[in-house]
């Protein structure tokens, strides 16, 4: 199946350390073929793109699959703790992940900008690279495109993700149920915050790393240990209060949840109290919220607690009976409060 | 978090919530105005409601910068952009104010306008360096606190000789605004009067302090503690009107100071007075012309003064019909008097400049009150309110 080729196939080399994307690199002729070629293909290798076709040919998974894609625009394009082509690649994960389902494929769309430096990009696919050998997943075809100057932003990336869901797992907005427990597996904020420390003009003296991680391996060990899990989504834009107001109204029922149970970090308190931020809105990319039965609740915080990427986790609230869909906080002073959708646009760009 | 955590702790909000209903007399009503939309949040935000007795009322007060802005000034603002070809530059919370014909900043930015949000004056310096031969102007919003920094921004562009940089200066005073609804007549509708102590402002207070109130407490024989923006603070604030009201007093005390004095900052103030004077008179939306409550770019600094340097057009622009906000801003109406609450006004549609501020009190109601009985409920939950029964 594999066709070794031989490594002179143009006549001079792309000069990655020193050139830039041209739009010759998206027009289709020889010049694409060496990017994909000579930057690409160094870092990404699997069956599918060996394979040399316009699309990958691939096995047929047993059970249901689960298949998601998401659009990466994220300004700057590196940021504490990833870059746009790691956030490009879990973003995806996470999203089929919270299905309950193993990744498996990934494909990718690269939008180049003309005149990016080459350098940057290479290392954005070795980013990339580097984030689906630690998912396990393969990226198994893509494509480029390259628009003018000034009409894109160096990068924007898109992928799509296949992932098998194990036989019995089913995670579903309509699951959730009152007297069911709401988990979250770590601290609130961290990205947008470490994306908005690093645009101009607003960096704060301490660094805060985003939590860019792929959640496929916990979500795979929360299954194991709960297999009725109720419900998981991942807290990306619009951050914990958007997803809870979006599963309020999806399984028509209300939440309650404990202001001092919420995890956030210091920093991220102290940048929020700053600029005047709501935590609860803030963009994540490496944490979910799971629903599962009350009684099961203890057993599902071990089993995250456990996990690398869950040593933070915390039972944050409940689920209780409400046809309004109200999404309610105890706050940490002993009153009571809604919380709301995030209004407007916090901070454009986060992902 | 070190010097937060400590003005939200649970267990002193209990130990204030049972001094505050000790010391509320149960045969009358206490009718407190926090001033500043800060104030109003730390309400809304941590509940502070649910700590008082039933007969301890806030009332909101106009101290919201956004929302006091009129109409007119904010399409002369666009008009800047659009007209004029200047690169307008604004605080974040004004962007999606809603001006005539529900345009706002945003829309205009969308339509082409090349309008940017930043968090300083810094900034806009450094847009006017960057843009030499664009205009830029700064749409100078706000109370005393935010006028030191357009001061400095406009010193700092004179000795530069920064001359594409100027100024569209809005700013207001606060005690004249106190001032200016403790003169008016209005009773609320079951005839009560409106306000009987003021929680006073705070970052407002700290360069003034707190002194300028004297005279307004004095006169209309209402007290006025200056208060915190923590939750603790407007806890405490609330005790100490209520314990002035019945001991009789009307005093001018000050719960904030960790941050403010009687005479206030005089550097600050200095600076200010070199830039700005007072305006003979000045719109507000809600309180409408109030006499000298507002400030101007002075004569010296003319060259910096976006209203001298661009031909504006006089705009007599109104609010939405149906729109409370005028009222809501006296504290003569609560958002929920206003048939557009929730109806046809949400924060992700707001009719008035109430709803579009986390510190106005409309946003405050929907945003964190909305599980209080007697809310509306919006559309699509209606719906399967209706499906369950």
């Amino acid at each position: 199946m594999t066709v070794q080729k031989p490594r002179t196939r143009f006549t001079t080399r792309l000069d990655i350390k020193n050139g830039a994307v041209e739009m010759t690199h998206g027009g289709g002729g020889r010049a694409g073929a060496q990017l994909i070629d000579e930057l690409f293909r160094r870092h990404f290798d699997s069956e599918g793109l060996r394979q040399d076709s316009d699309q990958a040919q691939l096995a047929r998974p047993q059970g249901r699959i689960a298949i998601s894609t998401d659009s990466h625009v994220v300004s700057p394009l590196f940021f504490p703790g990833g870059d746009i082509g790691k956030l490009a690649v879990n973003g995806t994960v996470n999203d089929v992940a919270m299905a309950g389902a193993k990744p498996l494929y990934l494909t990718v769309g690269f939008i180049l900008e003309e005149g990016y430096p080459l350098a940057d990009l290479d290392r954005i696919a070795a980013s990339m690279a580097a984030a689906a050998k630690e998912a396990g997943v393969a990226i198994v075809t893509g494509d480029t495109k390259v628009v003018e100057r000034g009409k894109g932003d160096g990068v924007f990336i898109s992928t799509t993700g296949v992932g098998v869901i194990p036989d019995g797992v089913e995670l579903l907005p309509a699951r959730i149920a009152p007297g069911d427990a709401i988990l979250i597996n770590g601290s609130i904020g961290d990205h947008g915050v470490a994306i908005l420390s690093k645009r101009e003009s607003l960096e704060f003296e301490s660094e805060i790393v985003s939590d860019c991680a792929a959640l496929n391996g916990l979500v795979a060990a929360m299954i194991a240990a709960v297999p009725d899990l109720h419900c998981l989504r991942d807290p990306t834009r619009g951050g914990l209060s958007a997803v809870l107001n979006e599963l309020a109204v999806a399984s028509r029922t209300g939440m309650v949840v404990d202001e001092r149970a919420i995890p956030v970090k210091p920093d991220v308190q102290a940048a929020c109290e700053f600029l005047g931020l709501d935590e609860l809105n803030i963009a994540n990319e490496g944490k979910l919220v799971a629903f599962c039965p009350k009684e099961k609740a203890d057993a599902l915080l071990a089993v995250m607690r456990a996990h690398p990427l869950g040593a933070e986790a915390a039972i944050i609230g409940a689920v209780v009976a409400d046809t309004r869909a109200l999404v309610r906080m105890k706050t940490q002073l002993g009153g009571e409060r809604v919380i709301d959708w995030l209004a407007g646009e916090q901070l454009p760009r986060i992902c | 978090m070190k010097y937060v955590d400590e003005f939200r702790a649970a267990d002193l909000a209990q130990s204030l919530a049972r001094a505050i209903a000790a010391e509320a007399r149960p045969a009358r009503s206490y009718r407190i105005m926090e001033f500043c939309g800060g104030h109003t949040h730390a309400i809304f935000r941590y509940g502070v409601q649910d700590l008082m007795p039933g007969n301890v009322h806030f009332v909101h007060g106009p101290g919201c910068p956004v929302c006091v802005l009129p109409i007119a000034r904010l399409d002369n603002a666009m008009e800047l952009a659009e007209r004029h070809g200047a690169i307008l530059l604004s605080y974040g919370d004004m962007m999606r104010v809603p001006g005539s014909k529900r345009r706002s900043l945003l829309k205009a930015k969308a339509e082409g306008a090349d309008i940017r949000m930043i968090y300083s004056t810094q900034d806009a310096l450094k847009i006017a360096r960057d843009n030499p031969s664009k205009q830029v102007v700064f749409f100078g919003i706000g109370f005393e606190t935010t006028t030191p920094p357009t001061a400095v921004a406009i010193q700092q562009a004179a000795r530069e000789g920064l001359s594409n940089f100027s100024v569209f200066c809005n700013h207001v005073l606060t005690p004249a605004a106190i001032g200016h609804i403790l003169a008016s007549p209005e009773h609320d509708d079951a005839g009560e009067a409106r306000i009987d102590g003021f929680l006073g402002p705070s970052h407002v207070s700290s360069i003034i302090g707190s002194r300028p109130y004297e005279e307004p407490a004095r006169h209309f024989k209402k007290p006025v503690v200056i208060a915190g923006f923590e939750p603790l603070d407007v806890m405490q604030s609330a005790l100490m009107v209520i314990r002035q009201l019945n001991e009789g007093r009307a005093e001018v005390e000050n719960q904030y100071t960790r941050v403010v004095t009687r005479d206030g900052n005089a550097k600050a103030q200095a600076l200010v007075a070199d830039v700005l004077e007072l305006r003979d008179t000045f719109e507000w939306r809600g309180l409408g012309f109030v006499p000298h409550s507002a400030l101007k770019i002075r004569e010296k600094y003319a060259a910096f003064d976006a209203e001298k340097r661009f031909d504006i057009t006089p705009s007599s622009a109104k609010d939405v019909k149906g729109c409370e906000c005028p009222a809501i801003l006296r504290g003569v109406k609560q958002p929920l008097d206003c048939k557009l609450f929730g109806t046809i006004c949400t924060p992700e549609n707001p009719m008035g400049s109430c709803m579009v501020s986390s510190e106005g009190a409309c946003a405050a109601y929907w945003s964190y009150a909305r599980h209080r009985e007697g809310l509306p409920v919006p559309e699509e939950e209606d719906e399967f309110g209706e499906e369950d029964a």
